[in-house]
C-alpha cells in the first residue's frame, strides 16, 4: 500500500473537502500492509472514510505495520464512534473475518483515541482475544508513539481545533448551504415582490436580490468569520458568539444594498444577524468540545431569539412598500 | 484544550468515586484530559470542559462514571426534534 500520495488522491481530497463526493469517499475495509510487516509487526485499526485512510498511511511511510480496516460506512473515526458503527462488534468481526490470529503472533490491537467513544476494550479482549490500545489522537503522531514503546505523551491526548483545522471545514459548510439556499431564494423573491399593486414581478427582481444579497452577507459571516475567529469571539452559547460578526456583516449589508426605506434597511440588518447566528449554532456541529446537552441548552435560547427575529424580519419586508 | 470553554454546569457526567478501582482508564481516552488519578482517587478537574463523548463511561470496568453520551450538533439535535414530532426513525445526519 503506498504511502504518499497520488494525483487522485489528491483531487479526492478536495472533492470530499469541498463537499461533492463526502459522503460516498470510502475504502473496502479488510486488511492492508504498509511496509513490509510480519507476524510481530503493529495492528493498526482504523475508518472506511477515505480522508481518514490516506490521513493515517500519508504518516507511516516509516512504519512497516497491518492496517485494518472497519466499515464504518464511510464516515470518520469520531463520528463513527458516536454512531456506533465503530464499536467493538465491528473490531471484533473484522478481526476474525480477516483472521487476524493467524497473520499476526501478537494479541494487541492499536485503535485511535477518538475510538473509545464507541470501543470498549474489555468487549473487544473478551470477543476475539486480543488487547486493545489505545494510540494517540492523530495519525502524524504515530510513528512518535511507536518508536516512544506505545507510550502517547499529554499533547498526543488531547483534541485542538486550531485556525487551520477551522478553516478546512469551511468549504463544506458553504457547499451543505446550497440546497436550503435555493429553498429559502424561491420565498425570498415571492414575498419581495409583495406590494399595493398586490404582486410586482419587477420590485420582486429589483427587492428580491436586496434580501437575497443579505442572505448572502448573512451566510458570510456564519460560514466563514464564525469559524476562523471562533476562540476570540465573545459569548460562551454560539448563537451569541454570531451576533458581533452578524452585526459587522449587517453594516456591510446597509452599505452595499440601496434600500430606499429605513424599516426596508432595518429588516435587512436584522436577517443578516439571524442568518449569522443561526450558522454559528449549527457549527458545534463542527467543533470538538461542544456537548449535546450545552447545545440543546443554547437552541432552547436561541431559537426562539431567531424564530422573532425572522418574524419581524417578515412583518418589516412585507409591510415596508406599504408605508 | 486551551482557548475553548463552552456553557458551564450542562455536562451530564457524575463520578462515583466509591466505585472506582483506579484503574485510568477514563484518565487515558478522555480527549480532554479532565480526569486526574492521584492517592486520593480519581478527581474530575474541570467538569465544565466535558463534551459527553461518552468514552470514559463506556471504558470504565466498573461503572464508576456515567454521561448521557452524544454528538453536541444542532444540526442533529434539529433533526432528532423534528423526527420526534413527525414520528420517523430515519436518522438524517451530515457526518
Amino acid at each position: 500500500m503506498a504511502t504518499t500520495a497520488s494525483r487522485r488522491d489528491r483531487w479526492g481530497t478536495l472533492g470530499a473537502r469541498i463537499g461533492i463526493i463526502r459522503r460516498n469517499y470510502r475504502v473496502a475495509p479488510g486488511l492492508y500492509a504498509v511496509g513490509t510487516p510480519g507476524p510481530t509487526s503493529p495492528v493498526l485499526i482504523t475508518a472506511n472514510y477515505k480522508l481518514t485512510f490516506d490521513a493515517l498511511r500519508f504518516q507511516l511511510g516509516t512504519v512497516d505495520g497491518w492496517l485494518l480496516i472497519l466499515d464504518t460506512r464511510g464516515i470518520n473515526v469520531w463520528c463513527a464512534a458516536g454512531k456506533g458503527t465503530f464499536a467493538a462488534a465491528e473490531v471484533i468481526e473484522r478481526v476474525r473475518g480477516c483472521r487476524l490470529a493467524e497473520v499476526v503472533s501478537h494479541r494487541q490491537l492499536i485503535l485511535p483515541q477518538l475510538a473509545a467513544a464507541g470501543v470498549t476494550a474489555q468487549a473487544v479482549r473478551q470477543g476475539c482475544g486480543f488487547t486493545v490500545l489505545f494510540g494517540p489522537i492523530r495519525a502524524a503522531d504515530l510513528p512518535a508513539f511507536l518508536a516512544q514503546g506505545k507510550q502517547a505523551t499529554e499533547a498526543m491526548r488531547e483534541v485542538t481545533f486550531t485556525v487551520a483545522e477551522r478553516a478546512v471545514l469551511i468549504p463544506v459548510e458553504l457547499f451543505l448551504l446550497a440546497k436550503p439556499l435555493l429553498t429559502t431564494l424561491a420565498l425570498v423573491f415571492l414575498l419581495s415582490g409583495i406590494g399595493p399593486s398586490l404582486f410586482s414581478l419587477t420590485a420582486a427582481l429589483g427587492r428580491g436580490l436586496m434580501l437575497l444579497g443579505a442572505t448572502l452577507v448573512g451566510i458570510a459571516g456564519g460560514a466563514v468569520l464564525v469559524p476562523l475567529l471562533l476562540p476570540w469571539l465573545p459569548g460562551r452559547q454560539f448563537w451569541c458568539k454570531g451576533l458581533l460578526p452578524g452585526m459587522a456583516a449587517a453594516a456591510l449589508t446597509c452599505s452595499l444594498v440601496s434600500w430606499s426605506t429605513l424599516p426596508e434597511a432595518f429588516a435587512l440588518a436584522l436577517w443578516t444577524v439571524t442568518v449569522c447566528s443561526y450558522l454559528a449554532m449549527h457549527f458545534t456541529g463542527s467543533t470538538p468540545f461542544t456537548s449535546p446537552s450545552g447545545v440543546e441548552y443554547e437552541m432552547r435560547r436561541g431559537i426562539p431569539v431567531q424564530i422573532l427575529a425572522s418574524c419581524l424580519t417578515l412583518i418589516l419586508w412585507i409591510g415596508s412598500p406599504f408605508f | 484544550m486551551r482557548g475553548y470553554r463552552y456553557i458551564e454546569g450542562t455536562a451530564t457526567l457524575r463520578v462515583d468515586r466509591q466505585r472506582c478501582v483506579g484503574c485510568g482508564l477514563c484518565v487515558l481516552v478522555c480527549p480532554h484530559r479532565i480526569f486526574g488519578l492521584s492517592a486520593e482517587g480519581l478527581e474530575v478537574r474541570d467538569p465544565d470542559l466535558c463534551m459527553e463523548c461518552g468514552a470514559c463511561a463506556r471504558n470504565c470496568p466498573v461503572q464508576a462514571l456515567t454521561v448521557a453520551p452524544g454528538v453536541g450538533c444542532a444540526s442533529a439535535l434539529m433533526g432528532a426534534w423534528i423526527n420526534r414530532l413527525l414520528g420517523r426513525k430515519v436518522l438524517l445526519g451530515c457526518c
